[in-house]
């Protein structure tokens, strides 16, 4: 994910400190890992060197000065590129999955990479079931629900290549020693 | 005891097996997802549980009492009054209205009309389709025919509901509406659910999953198991 983007986009409506920054982040991407204080404010620091944004004045709530910080014309130019730039669709098929198939191959056997991708497709399943549970439950937003969405869409199309490798292991093993 | 269990299941058609030994536990109040390519025998596994088919050999019990030596009639009347069954599609009888055909199998086990209609319409409203009780089948969507299905298994109140490809025939979101409501009244009425799917997705609405390859339970996921004695 491209945080400088993304809080860019946060302070497209208005001016925010960090600390805002920093709670709109984690509400309005609910199931995103959470950004930590110390990204943020480097991140905006960067942002400002590149003249993307530019601080807005300062607020003193019985603590220390917190900086707020607004888009500047080529921040809302750049933010807008950003979305309107489609991402590349997975320029390149690595994925530790995969990885761990070849190497488990090259160094070990095929029943040792069954027992590896059974076992994954095992922990698979149960994140499966959690975000399931996490787009039933009836106090769930429609956040919570399509971030969920998105989780469970990927990982059912890991559980089917999991299957798949399963059932090519045998011959996949043959070409991997003999190559 | 487990609540409904297989044990040893064999089945065939002519000559090909469907089941070769196939064991499931399935506890009270459980909601269990039976999985696995097409032609591993889950179906097929489904209907045994459920009364609809003989094993050739195994065992089927069900709150202690051996269901697959019944007789047809017998076997019969468990699914009328403790058994519900939903299949992926085609199960509504296309000349009745949707409050007709979710009181029908009230009517069969000798409820009074006016008691059976009220029954419909609380559970059609249960479902989300009230104001379709008036209408037919083909005048739904295949969202709506299906949870007016649902309804129609759970207006006995079952204890066991047997679901084969249960949204199957639906696209995503109305699917997952139908699985939705299904897992919802199942843990409200403390309703056991056998839920056969090829799905990953669907399969992870269950407490867990049971996978089947070639007619035997493949607890590993490995898919090299043998069958079972």
């Amino acid at each position: 994910m491209s945080t400088p983007h993304v809080l860019l986009g946060l302070l497209a409506d208005g001016p925010k400190h960090g600390y805002d920054l920093k709670r709109a982040h984690d509400l309005k991407l609910p199931r995103a890992k959470p950004v930590a204080f110390g990204q943020v404010y480097a991140t905006l620091g960067r942002l400002a060197r590149d003249g993307l944004v530019v601080p807005a004045g300062q607020d003193r709530d019985a603590g220390p000065d917190r900086t707020s910080y607004e888009l500047t014309e080529d921040g809302r130019k750049a933010l807008m590129e950003w979305i309107a730039a489609v991402e590349a669709p997975m320029p390149h098929l690595t994925s530790v999955l995969l990885a761990k198939v070849v190497v488990t191959l090259l160094v070990g056997d095929a029943d040792q990479a069954r027992e590896y991708l059974a076992a994954q497709r095992a922990a698979h399943t149960a994140r499966l079931r959690e975000l399931t549970g996490v787009k039933t439950d009836p106090d769930a937003t429609l956040g919570d629900v399509i971030a969920a969405d998105f989780g469970i869409a990927h990982l059912d199309a890991d559980l089917r290549w999991l299957r798949t490798t399963l059932d090519r292991v045998a011959d996949l093993h043959e070409e991997v020693i003999t190559r | 005891m487990s609540y409904l269990s297989a044990r040893g299941l064999v089945r065939s058609y002519g000559r090909t097996p469907a089941l070769r030994g196939v064991n499931l536990d399935v506890e009270e109040g459980e909601i269990v997802a039976v999985t696995g390519p097409s032609g591993c025998g889950k179906s097929t596994l489904l209907h045994c549980m459920a009364g609809i088919l003989r094993p050739d050999a195994g065992e089927v019990t069900y709150r202690e009492h051996r269901i697959d030596t019944w007789s047809e009639g017998a076997r019969a009347a468990l699914r009328r009054t403790e058994f519900g069954v939903l299949f992926q599609f085609g199960q509504l009888v296309a000349e009745l209205t949707a409050a007709e055909n979710v009181a029908l199998p009230l009517l069969l086990a000798g409820t009074g009309r006016r008691e059976a209609r009220t029954a419909a319409l609380s559970w059609l409203d249960r479902l989300g389709v009230a104001d379709l009780a008036d209408q037919r089948p083909g005048e739904m969507s295949g969202g709506q025919q299906q949870r007016c299905a649902v309804a129609r298994a759970l207006v006995t109140e079952p204890r066991v509901l047997f679901c084969d490809e249960p949204t199957g025939a639906l696209d995503s979101l109305a699917g997952e509406q139908v699985l939705g409501h299904i897992v919802r009244l199942a843990r409200e009425q403390r309703t056991t659910v056998v839920l056969v799917t090829h799905d990953v997705q669907v399969a992870a609405y269950g407490d867990r999953e049971v996978m089947l390859r070639d007619g035997v339970a493949d607890p590993t996921g490995l898919g090299t198991v043998a069958a079972q004695p």
